[in-house]
């Protein structure tokens, strides 16, 4: 896979392309529903544990809001819970997060003519979904589109997921045995779906082998929270001696997704549509 | 209402927002050397997969001192990397595995 490729920008834009963006708006819509479905379901389980690890309503919104992040979020909440500095709950965000950089990078093209207040704006709204969606439209239409990308970043997944919180949140107090409802297992399971995910090859599947051995072998020996970020190190390395089969200079087609439609059929969708 | 973790929300942003900007604002991550381009496509897998068993391998004493444990735990989530890489649908993975752990602890197997 190349990176994006895309019409002038410049091009004005005619009436059949007005009912492109429409259709392709729709489209954005309609893909999204799902990302909105696992934004509250994920949002509603974040407020639940933030509330169980001692977040304030204040502190729990302030992380959905600011961090922005569920992957980080989730286990910020388990790191803070057991207790961990934050410089460590810090240094585990930025490696989560270093992923934004690849999507970021692939976004780029298709903003660059849009001015830089506005670019810096729309950054801090690029998640997994975010991401996935838009792609997708841009490659729809041949060029880029702020407002599809508002539908992607706000409304199908930063609201949702910030009123789930929310709820979360509220609802908390009211569930006095977590354990029994099963929600001990909603992290460690979402962390480990999110991961297969973003496993596409060899590679991948050695560094979070590895990254999950490393962890519980240091988190044994040393400190649970500890081995995470030693593991989340280590991985990555491991995966880099497998030979890789596809080029170092391809950019991911598709994130890690909360669901199959945004994972699957709007990439499937996009590619076909692609020039 | 405390507001003490609001910094820690804050810290985080600030990690978080330049990786999401800086390619957008200025940056060429292309630019970066291809070792350092598959090091971070590489990060993200290894994290989660170091959170997840974390999360089910290890618990802590009322004196946080940790130990290996084994239960319920590990058949959901093996149920749930299973349905996850067939179905590729997140939400299809999740619910199954904490239903097997609900029904497994209702019936006092776990």
């Amino acid at each position: 896979m190349t990176g994006p490729t895309m019409s002038d920008p410049t091009v004005s834009e005619p009436s059949s392309d007005a009912a492109l963006l429409r259709s392709s708006r729709r489209r954005l819509a309609y893909d999204g529903l799902g990302v909105v479905l696992a934004a509250l379901g994920f949002g509603l389980v974040y407020g639940l544990s933030a509330r169980d690890a001692g977040f304030s309503l204040v502190e729990a919104s302030a992380m959905s809001i600011l961090a922005f992040g569920g992957a980080a979020q989730f286990a910020a909440v388990q790191l803070v819970a057991g207790g961990l500095p934050w410089a460590g709950i810090v240094l585990l965000t930025g490696f989560l997060n270093a992923r934004h950089l690849l999507y970021s990078a692939a976004l780029a093209p298709w903003l660059s003519d849009r001015p830089k207040a506005v670019r810096a704006g729309l950054a801090h709204l690029l998640t997994d979904e975010a991401f996935a969606l838009s792609l997708a439209h841009f490659r729809r239409i041949g060029r880029g589109d702020v407002p599809g990308y508002l539908i992607a970043g706000i409304l199908l997944t930063f609201i949702p997921w910030n009123v789930a919180t929310v709820v979360g949140v509220l609802l908390a107090g009211g569930i006095p045995n977590p354990e029994a409802y099963g929600l001990d297992i909603v992290f460690p399971a979402t962390m480990a779906g999110l991961a297969v995910g973003l496993v596409t090859g060899s590679r991948e599947l050695v560094a979070a082998v590895v990254g999950a051995i490393v962890a519980v072998g240091v988190g044994l020996a040393w400190d649970p929270s500890g081995g995470i970020i030693v593991g989340g190190l280590i991985g990555p390395f491991a995966g880099l001696v497998v030979p890789s089969r596809t080029p170092p200079e391809t950019w991911p087609e598709s994130p890690v997704a909360l669901g199959r439609v945004a994972r699957s059929q709007a990439t499937r969708r996009s590619e076909r549509s692609e020039p | 209402m405390t507001v003490e973790l609001v910094g820690l929300a804050v810290l985080m942003f600030a990690v978080t927002y330049p990786t999401r900007a800086l390619p957008l604002l200025v940056a060429r991550v292309d630019r970066l050397p291809d070792r350092a381009l598959a090091y971070l496509r590489l990060v993200g897998p290894a994290v989660l997969a170091a959170l997840a068993a974390r999360s089910v391998a290890i618990v802590t004493d009322d004196g946080g001192a940790p130990s290996f444990h084994v239960g319920i735990e590990w058949l959901a989530l093996a149920l749930c990397i299973g349905l996850v890489a067939w179905r590729r649908n997140l939400l299809l993975g999740l619910v199954p595995a904490i239903i097997l752990v609900v029904v497994a602890r209702a019936a006092g197997l776990a």
